[in-house]
């Protein structure tokens, strides 16, 4: 017999309010679907984000019963048992546009602002520079590279609740792996744009954004790497 | 390095890096000085000490001075740090306020703390 799932879900924008809905229960359920059917059958005005439905564009990312996590990848058994409530709302730290969209906007502009982006000195007419795959900043590089920006790890952020100015995880995450590019030639100004309570000090290492990256990344080990980097440069007068 | 290429940002930043780093270095400091302290507090103290029988042992002992200066010292070091952290995240104060406030309470226990190494050795 098939059992029914009670879900709220947010309405609204930063002001709003949770709306109940009933959806059938089945196996293997994800969250999105959960979504999904609301949207279709209960609540065509319904507003949310998806893409590929697999893991893999990081588009699908809500409040799930409190916590961030992907939707798509987060099966409705694991976080609500029979006769339990599941509630979805938009990621914290990031305004709503309408109810489960929220605004990317600033979270992207600070991977901007930590320097996220490969500053190379090499042209094509150049040969490939040779990374040794062993060599500590490689794999220091790799440990980040997979982040597909999904804002887990912000919206899970205490310290960007906190300072609204604060880089964040996933920008700091990016900095790090581009700290350990040995191609990269704007290393200076990164550091300075990572420096500081608005870049990787004001980080309490609390972990949150390492225990719920769903692509088992480690932020607070990246800000780690930049707080000692950036403090001893500091300390020596380099930047 | 510091050059016209340095925003206001970049240069508080700087700053927020150096005193990021005092704190680590006082850190290390502390924690050799907590254990110490407490590891001669058990110690001294199993089979009971009077008052005059501590100052009996610390008067003129410039080791003891010494020791207590520095865990004084890096005290004042470290705990400014934290507390204007405190203040900007938990009280909403500004980064100005907060460091102020900050470094006043360290000018306190700097004066109270020296104050008290003075008081048991001199």
């Amino acid at each position: 017999m098939a059992s029914s799932l009670t879900v709220k879900i947010w309405r609204g924008t930063d002001s709003g309010a949770f709306s109940s809905y009933e959806v059938p229960r089945q196996a293997a359920q994800t969250v999105l679907d959960v979504v999904t059917h609301v949207q279709r059958f209960l609540e065509p005005t319904l507003a949310y984000r998806f893409a590929c439905r697999v893991g893999m564009c990081g588009s699908c990312a809500m409040t799930v019963n409190g916590k961030a996590r992907w939707t798509c990848r987060t099966h409705v058994a694991r976080v609500a048992r029979e006769g339990e409530v599941l509630e979805i709302a938009p990621l914290a730290n990031l305004p709503v546009i309408k109810d489960l969209a929220t605004d990317m906007t600033g979270f992207f502009d600070k991977w901007a602002a930590a320097r996220g982006r490969f500053h190379g000195s090499a042209t094509r007419h150049d040969d490939f520079a040779r990374v040794a795959p062993g060599s500590p900043e490689r794999a220091a590089a790799n440990a980040g590279i997979e982040c597909i920006g999904c804002a887990v790890c912000y919206a899970s952020c205490d310290v960007v609740t906190w300072r609204p100015e604060f880089l964040g995880p996933a920008a700091l995450n990016r900095a790090w792996t581009l700290v350990n590019d040995v191609r990269d030639v704007a290393q200076t100004e990164r550091l300075r744009a990572v420096a500081g309570d608005a870049g990787c000090h004001a980080c309490h290492t609390q972990g949150s954004c390492t225990e719920r990256c769903p692509k088992q990344i480690a932020p607070t080990l990246a800000i780690a790497g930049l707080k000692r980097k950036v403090g001893r440069a500091a300390v020596r007068g380099e930047l | 390095m510091s050059d016209a290429n340095m925003s206001d940002a970049n240069v508080a930043g700087v700053a927020q890096a150096k005193r990021w780093y005092w704190q680590r270095i006082s850190a290390m400091v502390l924690a050799l000085c907590v254990v110490v302290h407490l590891a001669v507090l058990i110690y001294a103290t199993r089979g009971g000490l009077s008052a005059a029988e501590i100052l009996g042992r610390t008067q003129h002992n410039w080791g003891f001075a010494v020791f207590y200066a520095v865990f004084v010292v890096a005290c004042a070091v470290h705990v400014p740090v934290g507390l204007a952290n405190i203040g900007r995240e938990w009280l909403g104060l500004g980064e100005a306020t907060a460091l102020w406030l900050a470094r006043a309470f360290a000018l306190l226990l700097l004066v109270t703390g020296l104050r008290a190494v003075y008081a048991v050795v001199a």
